[in-house]
């Protein structure tokens, strides 16, 4: 038996031990429990609890890979078993003293019944939660015994199931629209997916990860090299066809649930695709951004509502006017701050954002933009007679306006004005002495990030039909940005992604949303320390993360070898 | 011989500190003069008051006939007044090729919205700009390295491609802030050839801030030497080289009578 590192395992454990206690401590445990995964075995409760035993047990071994196959279990194992110990003692002292729920509220008897199933803190119950926890961290471990070949592929196709289960009201929405009921009944229950449909995820995820392992990666690879540049564009004019036609019959196999969610997130990618031209690719750190949203928003309804304070224009008529009020607004917020940089125009323009706010829910105004009673009976959009009323006719007209901003925000980039933002983002001194006049470059910037905003909002406030101050608070401009940074600064399809993954996630757990702040901040602090550069990067911000490992792989060094540059 | 850049009485402070004082001075149409001096003479502070990045408290600045003294940086750019930089600052994320037409803007005219629109004009003044930058890159001798990073060239393809930013927006007038700084004898050679060609072939005036004495006496046909801001001596290589008083300032009194400027100074480089 080589050295067994048993300060890392001892360390491991306790790490993760100290997540379980957390999470059933604030009570995501229990709240948790009433989704289920699996129908009758598992519920995304069990799965909060037995990752942290698992996980753990798989990362005893990650550092040292040449080990006994024994040494390795044992490792595990105690790395569980370590895990166990405070549920045990938290079973124990809950039991022995019911006045902890005064102290932690959450402390219920049904976490208990969870965490020793249902057998109190009786020696078979404790004795379970032991066995459960040990036997988590022997699989863990276990995973690194099983050959290469095979771990990838198995590691792959658990990861897609849980999402699959998790995510199951995706897939159970789109079955409703196109499968009969009574199939469908089969492969779901109320909350989450019956056994048999998780076991035929697992298995074809599993057979399509191993047959891509081994050749299906090679073979694309092959393809890709072979082709001519004619036949790569080719290639990718059908895959922007089919992504299209994909897109236009999208809300006939969602259902109006998920295309409502659609619809928010859409709203958010035009958001983000203009946050994304200001801060990815001029570099302005802006922090007011909802202010355009809001601007955009209340212009719409005060031109067409039919209530007492608005005009009852159409909405084709509004929606370029508040295009203009917002580009408008990003010029005049623009001027003031053209000298100032990094944190002190990020202050600034949070101040702008909070004046905007504050000035929607005065008294002053209440004449003219109702205060916090907000604006009601907002005009829809409409076609001759044809009125835009469901989420599923609002889906075409949010991804019209996506599609354009993503053309005018991709054709600006690859363009003159793109050069100029991207090398005053890189520095202002300069970019000035090569002749970029920096006040025309930032004021595009604004004004062109303000201008998606203030159509996004004109929809949004169209879709809703009113639109209120709470609307528009400082955690919009937030989640946008997270959006931008998640996805990954001056990157387009990252924009996309991120909308989707801190917007459209969230919705889809509705259920937990008291705990949505923190997983939004988990992400963003595990995402700055795994992949700061986003999900997917814009080729620049991937160079710039990287460069110093790029060329120390030019020199042939290793490059973990190398210190990432600050 | 018309002169294409007139300093008359400029005077710039920071705070009680004098950094330039009263200097007068004149670059003729396509000369090659030098700026030297000991180590903050306020050589660089004076190319920063030629090119707008700092505002001069007295006196006044003429540019090809018209005054240039309050106008900003990339007015002064377009107006044909181009730089390198002491320690050089290229875009470094960018590609070689990016910097060199991010170089090009005093010379572009297509408006902002050309690529939304798909203008006829813009898509040409960009093919041209493309075509243009790669011939840029030939010309200062980066032929294939346009996709590299700024950031990722060895150090003297660095200073070419500065100069080559430099160059994409067809300037009257170089100001070039120690191009040889760093750089071994061969390539100092080289470099100095290269400014010599510009003038020659290219008819581009340039100034020039140099520690290198051999550069400067090999190329400038006036020097100027600065010593606490002030102009301690003007006139050829030949008369600054027996100048007495510049000797002083660059060794000391007492040194002046022992040293010999031509071949004392060749070993000091930047600060």
């Amino acid at each position: 038996m080589t050295g067994m590192n048993w300060r890392h395992v001892i360390r491991t454990g306790l790490l993760m031990s100290l997540i379980v206690l957390l999470v059933s401590i604030i009570g995501m445990v229990e709240t948790f429990d009433e989704r289920d995964l699996v129908v009758g075995y598992l519920t995304l409760g069990q799965l909060l609890l037995f990752a942290p035993a698992l996980f753990g047990g798989y990362r005893t071994v990650a550092r040292e890979a040449r080990r006994s196959p024994v040494s390795t279990l044992l490792g595990g194992l105690v790395a569980g078993l370590i895990v166990a110990v405070p549920l045990i003692l938290l079973v124990l002292l809950a039991s022995a003293w019911p006045g902890i729920r005064t102290y932690f509220p959450n402390i219920s008897p049904a976490l208990l019944d969870i965490l020793s199933n249902g057998q109190g803190a009786t020696t078979t119950g404790i004795g379970l939660l032991l066995l459960e926890m040990g036997l988590l961290g022997l699989i863990g471990a276990a995973i690194h015994l099983v050959p290469g070949a095979l771990r990838r592929p198995l590691l792959t196709a658990l990861l897609i199931t849980s999402a699959v289960a998790l995510f199951s009201d995706v897939p159970l929405n789109i079955a409703n629209e196109l499968l009969d009921r009574s199939i469908v009944r089969i492969l779901f229950g109320t909350k989450g997916l019956t056994l048999a449909a998780a076991v035929g995820a697992f298995v074809i995820s599993l057979l399509l990860a191993f047959w891509w392992d081994r050749s299906g990666r090679a073979a694309l690879n092959r393809r890709q090299a072979t082709q001519s540049p004619t036949q790569a564009a080719r290639n990718r004019r059908i895959a922007t066809l089919a992504l299209l036609v994909v897109l236009l019959i999208l809300p006939r196999i969602l259902g109006i649930f998920l295309t409502n969610v659609l619809d928010q997130v859409g709203i958010f990618i035009l958001m983000a695709l203009g946050l994304n031209i200001v801060v990815g690719f001029a570099g302005l750190l802006d922090l007011g951004y909802v202010a355009f949203f809001a601007i955009g928003a209340y212009t719409t309804a005060l031109l067409t509502s039919t209530g007492d304070l608005g005009l009852g224009m159409s909405f084709w008529v509004a929606a370029p006017i508040s295009v203009a009020a917002a580009t408008l607004a990003g010029i005049i917020l623009g001027i003031p701050v053209l000298r100032l940089r990094g944190d002190y125009l990020a202050i600034v323009t949070l101040g702008f954002g909070e004046i905007i706010r504050v000035l929607v829910r005065s008294d002053l105004l209440k004449p003219v933009i109702g205060g916090a009673q907000g604006i009601l009976n907002i005009g829809r959009p409409s076609l001759g007679s044809f009125e835009l009323v469901t989420p599923q006719q609002f889906y075409y007209l949010i991804l019209l306006g996506c599609i354009l901003a993503w053309y005018i925000a991709s054709r600006l980039r690859d363009g003159r004005i793109g050069r100029r933002w991207m090398a005053m983002r890189e520095d202002e001194d300069v970019a000035e002495a090569v002749g970029i006049n920096l006040t025309s470059t930032k004021l595009l910037a604004f004004s062109i990030g303000a201008s998606f905003a203030g159509l996004a909002g004109s929809i949004f406030a169209s879709r809703i039909g009113s639109a209120f101050p709470n609307s528009f608070e400082l955690l919009i401009s937030i989640n946008v940005l997270a959006i931008v940074i998640v996805g990954g600064l001056g990157s387009l399809p990252g924009v996309v992604v991120g909308a989707f993954v801190l917007v459209g996630l969230p919705e889809l757990l509705r259920e937990f949303a008291e705990y949505r702040l923190l997983m939004y901040g988990i992400l963003l602090i595990v995402m700055m320390l795994v992949r700061p550069e986003g999900l997917w990067p814009s080729a620049v911000t991937r160079r710039e993360m990287h460069a110093a490992e790029e060329e120390a792989a030019r020199e042939g060094i290793h490059p973990e070898e190398v210190q990432p540059i600050t | 011989m018309t002169n294409i850049l007139e300093a008359t009485h400029v005077t710039k402070r920071f705070g009680g500190l004098i950094a330039v004082n009263d200097l007068t001075f004149a670059i003729p149409q396509g000369s090659i003069v030098s700026i030297i001096g000991p180590n903050g003479a306020g050589k660089t502070t004076f190319f920063n008051c030629i090119t707008g990045f700092y505002e001069i408290d007295e006196g006044e600045f003429n540019f090809d006939g018209q005054s240039i003294k309050g106008r900003s940086p990339d007015q002064i750019t377009k107006m044909g007044i181009a730089r390198t930089y002491q320690n050089i600052r290229l875009f470094s994320y960018m590609s070689a090729i990016e910097n060199i037409l991010a170089g090009m803007e005093p010379r572009l005219r297509s408006p902002w919205f050309g690529p939304v629109l798909g203008l006829r004009g813009t898509r040409i003044e960009e093919e041209k700009a493309a075509v243009d930058a790669n011939q840029l890159l030939n010309f200062v001798g980066l032929r294939g390295k346009g996709d590299s990073l700024a950031r990722n060239l060895p150090y003297g393809d660095q200073r070419r491609l500065e100069i080559a930013r430099a160059l994409a927006g067809n300037p009257k007038l170089l100001l070039l802030d120690e191009p040889t700084a760093g750089m071994n004898p061969r390539e100092t050679a080289e470099t100095t050839e290269f400014i010599r060609n510009l003038r020659d072939k290219v008819g581009i005036t340039v100034l020039l801030i140099e520690h290198d004495m051999r550069v400067v006496m090999g190329i400038s046909e006036h020097i100027t030497v600065l010593d606490y801001g002030e102009k301690i001596a003007e006139g050829s290589p030949a008369e600054i080289q027996r100048n007495t008083r510049v000797i002083e300032a660059y060794l000391g009194r007492g040194a002046a009578g022992a040293a010999h400027l031509g071949l004392s100074h060749q070993t000091e480089t930047g600060e």
